[in-house]
């Protein structure tokens, strides 16, 4: 590119991670720009408005030490790129792509747009294979499944780290020998959770099947902004190009919503409501819709964000936009990790949208979808029985309210909770749930097709005896 | 062409995400389509200051750069209309999907020069006018089979009269083929070719003749809303909810089940796997009056959340214009447009970056009046042309209000327009009672309206046995804070009935398996006679617990369980067995009474 031996000496103004260059030519919108210190360093930000009288930058490493007269820039004549490679698997890398585990540089096979493009709607395929994460709560009623995008929506202290390590353990995609990875995609993460992750990953050996990228809650936020973009165009690399099948977390998103608030609050821009962007929406669906499978690849990208709720509000705009966007969602509450049930998940309020075509026979059990709707409606029974109680006693409780506090009850400590080293078969979740069911009458269970009572109940009752 | 001026030839002064502006532009006109920079991306001009043109642009600006040329194109934003709509899938500004998979592949990247309508693809015209009559703007020329299950009728398009002079004989042509010569009054008068292809600017609603009142229900198979609170054909609606209140599935169910002519189904700013879970189902779906595949009847507008956000504003406008299209050929058209806060959304995001001054929640200030100019586009009408056809076009907006909140702007504002509200609630949702629409909240204003329809073609008592169910679940709703603080196993017997038979409505009526092979769609027939089973068994069990029978036998009589499956096991077809839960509600209740003594 002709363009970008061009070097611009000074800037016109700095204000938060945004320069303003005045007098340059022939810049395109969403280039590629390089920045270079007073000191001589070298960091990179992208174009963000060109006009007649100037060029907007958005520098991602922040602009700290950078003075108006001294900071020389360099439009690349591109949009951000990263490399990309199967190397990057069992590796850490920062937001660019780099590794950052002392480890020697890999061989770069290519590099590519950070941003994608949008997935042409009809070349998608509907995701409909069943992924095992074994845990009862989301394989029984939020079942994954591959090509979705299905968050956990947690709360500051709550275990929704030890569940996500315990899913890139024990996630497997039942009865395949196609190739299965990770990448995890650390968001502003505290050094101790990091550790926490990293740790976990080479204890178990997960790691090798693990592409991390790393960017810490002390990074300069604008980075944050790259770190999603760089590990789903890996992803994206593995899943289409390399036929594997991908399975993306993403933590935390609650950390990369604040730092697009700041970078919009520094350019001044209207907001929306809690002084979020009004294109937070639009720009976290840039991100959860690359989510997907692709007709005729074989590869899927299978994503699993995880957001910790503000004041443990879900009506929050960041877990309310990611809701509006995301295929389900797997929501974590206090009062259960409290009553010391692991994993804390709400059953009521989390839902997977993809399940319906996921489970059943050939994937799962023909059983599966009726139990789970059936778990579904006795729990929110047996939770309106427990605000019953809470007023007029247990004693005040007809016969029927008494079963359906016995099998919330047990439904809770036995299904709900597991081990956090405890890898179920879905058979076994299933088996379990018929086993919390028969605490109920037969005639409770208008779900479930009478020839999967007499099929499965009536064999857990037999054994029980 | 809008106007005979040379058409603009500016450049682009500034570039912010999907906002440009231009000078030289002093020749282009208000919400003219232009193509801009070397990639010729289309976009629409919003606003004109002198020789400024500030430019929405309809796909992705990465790269664009200062001083690329902008061309105006003569035509304001329009769309193509022609045989070829029905069974295709298109983005916000109609340019489809499938041909630009083929160029791109997968991902959708820059393309230009696609036209929405083939032009090579030949369709068989059969004539229908004849040569030498007169004719006006909408009269029918001929007719295209373009499914089996839509006859595409081809009209003389706005603005053109006169006398037939030539009409193509019966056989296959192109859209572009001139396929009829008509020819002003006069012996020099204007004589225009006319090929199938035309084009309407989506801003500018279609004319029609008259308006009508709307009496005939758009019949949709679900039960809350047929008989609850039922929209009328040329009606609008709105289902507000929060996430995973099923929106979605309300809508792909009306889409599935309704029995309009025309579905127009707007993906806007939503999922793209909800638009394949569309494109994948409805070729298998059967029609169920005509056992035709759904997508025979179908036009999918597709501009996914992650597909460039100015676009999504457009979709809505190129969906509706479309549904007038076949409206005005004397079909009933149902267009879903899901979701019009997405819609609300990009509208904001655009109105930010022309720095206008923002009202409620950033929504710019005409958000009201840009609902009701989309809503009212709706509604019975005669057409225009001779033979005074009819035709309707019903709108049902989903709406995402931000924390399942109803009291934000975009949620009241489309409450303002529409007489349909079907109220999604989460608490429904999350004790899995779907359709989740809370018959609190909800309400239609059609009832009057469609009352005749049902007491003609399906049962002289329908609004007896409406009404009574609505005041059944009102006394439920009221008595449900008397159980909270005592239980209900203190409440006389009477009201415990009511409790009993609410909780039957809601289960066996009201709640309604989108999944299930029968449950799916449920006749209006099947809808009656099982609503007066369950009145009939209320009124029943009223009179024998007078006669003394406790509450708690009657809660376990056998036919309860009956009752409650026979919306899933007792198909549309064989309506007969509702007889024999009837027969056995009443030994049931017999006996009940005999061992009573």
């Amino acid at each position: 590119m002709l363009n970008s031996n061009l070097e611009y000496r000074g800037v016109s103004s700095i204000n938060g991670p945004i320069i303003i260059v005045e007098n340059v030519k022939n810049v395109g919108y969403d280039e590629l720009v390089s920045v270079k210190t007073p000191t001589g360093k070298t960091r990179i930000g992208k174009v963000i408005q060109v006009s007649q009288k100037a060029v907007t930058v958005q520098v991602f490493e922040g602009t700290a030490d950078l003075s108006p007269s001294q900071t020389r820039t360099r439009f690349l004549g591109h949009s951000l790129e990263v490399p990309v490679s199967t190397e990057m698997l069992g590796r850490i890398m920062n937001s660019y792509g780099e590794p950052i585990d002392g480890h020697p540089n890999f061989f770069t096979e290519e590099k590519r747009d950070v941003n994608g493009y949008p997935l042409n709607p009809t070349a998608r395929e509907y995701p409909k294979d069943f992924i095992q994460t074994g845990i009862s709560a989301i394989d029984g009623l939020s079942s994954l499944v591959r090509g979705q995008k299905l968050p956990v929506f947690s709360s500051p202290g709550l275990s929704h780290n030890a569940l996500a390590a315990q899913i890139v353990r024990q996630a497997q995609i039942r009865n395949a020998n196609e190739p299965f990875n990770i990448v995890f995609i650390a968001m502003g993460l505290k050094h101790d959770d990091a550790d926490f992750f990293r740790k976990g990953f080479e204890e178990t050996g997960a790691i090798k099947n693990v592409a991390m990228f790393l960017n810490l809650a002390d990074d300069p936020p604008v980075e944050r902004i790259i770190t999603p973009r760089a590990g789903l165009t890996l992803a994206e690399y593995l899943a289409y190009d390399q036929a594997s099948h991908v399975l993306v977390i993403m933590t935390d998103m609650t950390n990369y919503c604040e730092a697009l608030r700041e970078i919009s609050s520094a350019m001044e821009e209207v907001p929306s409501r809690k002084g979020y962007p009004g294109y937070m929406y639009s720009d976290l669906a840039s991100l959860y819709e690359r989510a997907g499978r692709i007709v005729n690849k074989k590869g899927s990208i299978t994503q699993m964000p995880i957001l910790t709720m503000p004041n443990d509000d879900i009506t929050h705009p960041i877990p309310d936009l990611t809701g509006y966007i995301t295929e389900g969602q797997i929501v974590l509450s206090r009062s259960l990790e409290k009553q010391g049930i692991y994993p804390p998940i709400n059953i009521t309020t989390s839902l997977s949208r993809l399940m319906k075509d996921g489970i059943g026979q050939g994937n799962t059990r023909e059983d599966h979808a009726d139990l789970s709707s059936q778990l579904y409606s006795a729990y929110a029974q047996y939770n309106a029985v427990k605000s019953l109680v809470t007023i007029i006693g247990e004693e005040g409780l007809n016969a029927r309210d008494k079963e359906y506090l016995r099998f919330g009850e047990r439904f809770e400590r036995t299904f709900i909770n597991q081990d956090r080293t405890e890898n179920r078969t879905i058979e076994q979740t299933l088996d379990l749930a018929w086993s919390t069911l028969s605490d109920l009458s037969e005639e409770e269970l208008l779900a479930i097709k009478p020839e999967y009572i007499q099929k499965y109940l009536h064999k857990t009752k037999t054994e029980a005896k | 062409m809008i106007h005979n001026l040379t058409p603009a030839e500016g450049s682009v002064i500034r570039v912010a995400g999907p906002v440009v502006e231009a000078k030289g532009m002093s020749q282009a006109v208000m919400h003219e389509m232009v193509e801009v920079g070397r990639n010729s991306l289309i976009g629409e001009i919003i606003r004109l200051e002198g020789e400024y043109a500030t430019i929405q642009i309809y796909q992705n600006t990465s790269g664009l750069k200062l001083n690329e040329p902008v061309t105006g194109t003569g035509n304001l934003l329009s769309v193509e209309l022609g045989p070829g709509l029905i069974g295709g899938v298109f983005d916000g500004i109609q340019r489809p999907l499938e041909s630009i998979r083929k160029l791109t592949g997968p991902f959708i990247k820059q393309t230009h020069g696609v036209t929405a309508l083939s032009r090579e693809k030949i369709w068989p015209f059969q004539p229908k006018a004849k040569p030498g009559t007169q004719l006006i703007s909408g009269d029918i020329l001929g007719t295209v089979k373009e499914t089996n299950l839509v006859e595409h009728h081809i009209m003389v398009p706005a603005g053109i009269k006169g006398k037939l002079v030539e009409i193509a004989p019966e056989g296959n042509y192109t859209i572009v083929e001139k396929i009829a010569l008509i020819q002003e009054e006069g012996a020099n008068g204007k004589k225009t070719n006319i090929p199938m292809l035309q084009r309407w600017p989506v801003r500018t609603p279609k004319p029609y003749t008259q308006r009508l009142f709307a009496s005939t229900p758009l019949i949709t198979g679900q039960r809350i809303i047929d008989t609850f609170f039922p929209i009328a054909k040329g009606g609008s609606a709105a289902i507000p909810g929060p996430f995973g209140a099923g929106k979605t599935i309300v809508q792909q169910q009306l889409a599935k089940w309704s029995d309009a002519n025309v579905i127009i189904y707007v993906g806007c700013g939503e999922r793209g796997n909800e638009m394949v879970e569309v494109l994948d189902t409805f070729p298998q779906l059967l029609d169920p009056t005509t056992g035709r595949p759904l997508m025979e009847r179908t036009i999918l507008i597709a501009n996914t959340s992650n597909m460039p956000v100015s676009a999504r504003e457009a979709s809505i406008y190129t969906g509706i214009t479309l549904a007038e299209y076949y409206r005005d050929m004397g079909y009933a058209v149902a267009l879903m447009a899901d979701s019009t806060s997405r819609w609300a959304e990009a509208l904001r995001e655009v109105s930010g970056r022309l720095e206008e001054m923002p009202a409620e929640e950033g929504f710019p200030s005409y958000l009201p009046s840009r609902l009701a100019e989309f809503y009212e586009r709706t509604g019975v009408v005669k057409t225009i042309g001779t033979d005074n056809r009819t035709g309707s076009i019903c709108a049902i907006g989903a709406i995402s209000p931000p924390g399942g909140d109803f009291s934000e702007p975009v949620t009241q504002h489309t409450k303002r327009f529409t007489r349909v509200f079907w109220a999604l609630d989460a608490e429904l949702a999350g004790s899995r009672h779907y359709p989740a629409i809370n018959w609190m909240a909800s309400y239609s204003e059609y009832i009057p309206n469609l009352t005749d329809w049902w007491h003609k073609n399906v049962d002289a008592t329908w609004s007896n046995y409406r009404d009574e169910a609505m005041r059944i679940l009102q006394a439920e709703d009221e008595l449900k804070n008397i159980v909270k603080l005592v239980g209900s196993e203190a409440l006389p017997d009477k009201q415990r009935l009511t409790l009993e038979t609410a909780r039957i409505i809601r289960i066996a009526f009201l709640q309604q398996n989108a999944l299930d092979q029968i449950d799916t769609y449920c006749s209006p027939q099947k809808q009656h006679k099982m609503l007066k089973i369950i009145i009939d068994f209320h009124h029943l069990a009223e009179t024998i617990i007078t006669k003394g029978a406790p509450i708690f036998k009657v809660t376990q009589l056998p036919v309860i369980v009956d009752i409650m499956r026979m919306k899933d096991n007792i198909p549309n077809n064989k309506l007969e067995q509702l007889d024999d839960v009837e027969k056995k509600m009443h030994q049931d209740m017999d006996n009940l009474v005999t061992t009573l003594g």
